[in-house]
């Protein structure tokens, strides 16, 4: 067996030696600090982006909680304001609305006035028209005076048969 | 009867390609330091070569490089925890080199430098002396506490403690001689039934072609194994660190 062959043990050992000592120089100096720093460039900006995108959400977030605050606002002020108006207007049609029935209730009465006023002056007229018609007319047919009062008297009393 | 000319085993034989004699020391360049040379190279080539432009978005290289550096980190950092990865060099190299001397010697006609005990033997006993040494530095006489396990009965302890020891000191000869003895059987296997292809393809050409299909179905199995067992390697070393940072 080859590997048995102890007159070839010290080349081995020897290129091992030189082989292993200069490759793990190598690898611990050059090459593995750079695959490190590569790996390790790689998770600082992917982390970076991260923070980065966790920031501008944050950010977009209180950007849309004040939005929605200042929507709450407005739509509230808009409500108070429609309130009031509506209250104003509504007080404001009630007191016209109040002259008014005042003015037309006085009108009525004023009308009413008018009209019992102009009734009971005709109705004056008529008695007095009545009662000459009615002294004339007996004077012609039978040729007497009668004196006011009977006269009165008894167109009073046909007034009240008549209603 | 003689299956081939040529021996499996001389697969495995040194070639003195440029003999050096430095001060009684034969040095000499082998077709093993070749191997060796070539293995270091391309991890060099690899690593330095995948990250020379280091991108943000990875190549194909760089993502190769990527992987196997986390790959070693995540195991060290399962294993042993942070303190471990002041070691992660070295355990990546010896993953590393272990990994591409197995692959590398799967190529036909070329040289498998872990097929030889004393490569194996000279990196596990480097490991051995390392991780006690950094056991002892870092725990003093309390790392002796490593072969007393804890909640055995004191009548059993006479039993325990050498075994634990045993099992402590035979650890050079058991890491070095799995990965030896891995790679030195598939190699023959693949070298044995190769040997069957020539003599019954002579006769007839199906049966030539047995040898040569389960000469294929090995060498998958052989990378799998060439793969598995530098894994094997490095964690194994991994966990050896870790006890002797912890102590269990």
């Amino acid at each position: 067996m080859p590997q048995l062959d102890f007159s070839t043990f010290p080349p081995q050992l020897v290129w091992l030696f030189i082989t292993f000592a200069v490759l793990y120089g190598l690898m611990a100096a050059v090459a593995l600090p750079r695959v490190g720093g590569a790996i390790a460039a790689r998770r600082e900006k992917i982390d970076g982006d991260i923070d980065k995108a966790g920031a501008l959400k944050a950010e977009s977030e209180a950007v849309l909680v004040a939005y929605e605050r200042a929507l709450a606002e407005a739509r509230a002020s808009a409500q108070s304001v429609l309130k009031e108006t509506t209250e104003r207007l509504a007080a404001a049609a009630a007191e016209r609305q109040k002259v008014l029935t005042d003015k037309l209730t006085a009108e009525t009465a004023a009308a009413e006035k008018r009209i019992a006023d102009a009734k009971n002056a005709a109705l004056a007229n008529l008695k007095s028209v009545a009662a000459e018609v009615a002294r004339s007319a007996v004077g012609k047919l039978a040729g007497e005076n009668l004196d006011e009062a009977t006269i009165g008297t008894a167109i009073d009393r046909a007034l009240a048969e008549r209603g | 009867m003689a299956v081939s000319k040529e021996n499996p085993l001389n697969q495995f034989l040194i070639d003195r390609i440029v003999p050096i004699h430095i001060g009684g020391v034969d040095a000499s360049f082998t077709n093993s330091a070749l191997l060796m040379i070539i293995a270091a190279g391309l991890i060099t080539l690899l690593i330095v070569g995948a990250t020379w432009r280091a991108a943000l978005v990875p190549g194909r290289l760089q993502s190769i490089s990527e992987m196997l550096y986390e790959f070693i980190a995540k195991m060290i950092d399962d294993n042993v925890g942070h303190e471990g990865l002041r070691y992660f060099p070295f355990i990546f190299t010896l993953f590393m080199f272990i990994l591409f001397g197995n692959l590398l010697g799967m190529i036909p006609y070329s040289f498998t430098f872990t097929s030889h005990i004393i490569v194996t033997f000279g990196m596990s006993i480097v490991i051995f002396v390392g991780v006690t040494f950094i056991g002892l530095w870092r725990h003093g006489l309390h790392f002796l506490k490593l072969f007393v396990p804890h909640g055995v009965p004191i009548g059993l302890l006479a039993v325990v403690v050498p075994i634990e020891v045993l099992s402590y000191f035979i650890r050079p000869m058991t890491l070095s001689i799995r990965l030896f003895a891995n790679m030195m059987a598939g190699h023959t296997m693949l070298a044995i039934f190769a040997g069957f292809v020539a003599p019954l393809g002579a006769f007839y050409l199906v049966p030539g072609l047995l040898p040569i299909a389960l000469d294929v179905a090995l060498i998958f199995l052989e990378l799998l194994v060439a793969v598995l067992q530098a894994y094997v390697f490095a964690i194994l070393t991994t966990l050896y660190l870790a006890e002797a940072i912890h102590l269990h």
